[in-house]
């Protein structure tokens, strides 16, 4: 079933904009040539930033910083059963999207994308937000000078979402 | 912020691989991940290039539109002191939409304007009100239908079956964005508005 859902919900998106695209009588394909001029904008726009922050993560697997930091908490990623390499994505997800991405790919290069560790990152990547990142533009964007309890809240979803994929990839995948 | 984290990795990687005797393969991996970012950009190129292409589709359509109105039975919940269809809403309802639809070059500048609707609203105060601070935790636990990016990556990576996470994404977010609610709701009932 879920993996049904899962197979089914790209082609099932794509067909569904395009259709509703053409019963709206709008010229799909300008619409979608337009779109994908602006992806390529985006993604060379993160071309900078990844250069920076995979060569940072990739030195510290080199260099055996990782595999001890690793080794350090593997007490307690032991204890709850979770691969030592998904810790850091959790930390640095709120922080920095490249960030986070470097290290996901980081993951996906030594462990493999369908291992357990694999998985947890693709899940907690997909289901977690930049957090601190869009706060500061968000309240910033208005000149609010105290965002109150928003930062508790949106760490409280951050590990409530963290917690979730290594109990969800664990139980659907 | 990052300019802490980025100089402490690579610091702490130089003296690490010193003691380790692994600086060789460091310096190595400096410029392996050189590579592999921009390796990693031209995968993703196309993929971006093909979302972003159909998501401008939908905002073109009015789909976003249409989604919107089966958005507000939550948003009316979620939001109660504002009327219903008032330019604040609608920003809100259209953020949330672009970001469900994963049109992040769309939802930005809809949730800034969202933000500014609420500033009003809120007379123009330096503390934010219990809406804002509802409206930015919803965006930070985002709930994004295809997440695309990472579907890409595994699909870069061999993975021999990309798109399996979808369904496992869903539930997390959705209990995310829950718990990050229901935090907001009884955080904003113990510190009154000052």
């Amino acid at each position: 079933m879920i993996q049904t859902v899962s197979v089914f919900a790209v082609p099932f998106m794509i067909c569904g904009i395009v259709f509703w695209g053409l019963f709206r009588r709008i010229n799909v394909y300008e619409s979608f040539v337009e779109g994908a001029k602006s992806g390529l904008e985006s993604t060379f726009r993160i071309v900078a930033p990844l250069v920076g922050l995979i060569v940072g993560i990739y030195m510290l697997r080199a260099s055996g910083a990782l595999d001890m930091f690793a080794s350090l908490i593997s007490p307690i990623t032991d204890f709850f059963d979770i691969p030592a390499d998904v810790l850091p994505l959790a930390l640095l997800r709120p922080v920095s999207g490249s960030g986070s991405i470097a290290i996901v790919n980081d993951i996906f290069k030594n462990c493999g994308p369908d291992s357990l560790a694999g998985k947890i990152a693709s899940v907690m990547m997909g289901s977690t937000e930049t957090t601190f990142y869009t706060i500061a533009v968000y309240f910033g964007a208005v000149g609010i000078k105290s965002a109150r309890h928003t930062a508790k809240a949106a760490l409280t979803a951050d590990v409530v979402g963290m917690i979730m994929s290594i109990v969800a990839v664990r139980l659907m995948l | 912020m990052l300019n802490y984290i980025w100089s402490g990795m690579i610091l702490v990687s130089i003296v690490v691989g010193v003691f380790s005797g692994r600086l060789e393969a460091v310096t190595a991996a400096a410029m392996d991940g050189a590579g592999a970012a921009v390796e990693m950009c031209v995968g993703l190129l196309g993929v971006m290039c093909f979302w972003s292409g159909l998501a401008k589709i939908a905002e073109n359509s009015g789909l976003t539109k249409a989604f919107a109105k089966l958005l507000s039975p939550v948003t009316r919940l979620l939001f109660p002191k504002i009327k219903k269809d008032s330019k604040a809403m609608n920003a809100i309802v259209l953020n949330m939409v672009a970001n469900l639809l994963g049109m992040g070059n769309a939802a930005t500048p809809l949730g800034i304007a969202a933000m500014k609707e609420l500033d009003k609203e809120n007379g123009h105060r330096a503390t934010a009100s219990n809406e804002m601070c509802m409206f930015v935790v919803i965006n930070t636990a985002s709930i994004q239908l295809i997440p695309s990016t990472v579907i890409a990556l595994r699909q870069m990576f061999g993975s021999q079956n990309p798109s399996e996470i979808i369904f496992p994404v869903w539930v997390c977010s959705v209990c995310a964005v829950i718990m990050g609610v229901c935090a907001a709701k009884i955080l904003e009932k113990r510190r009154k508005l000052l």
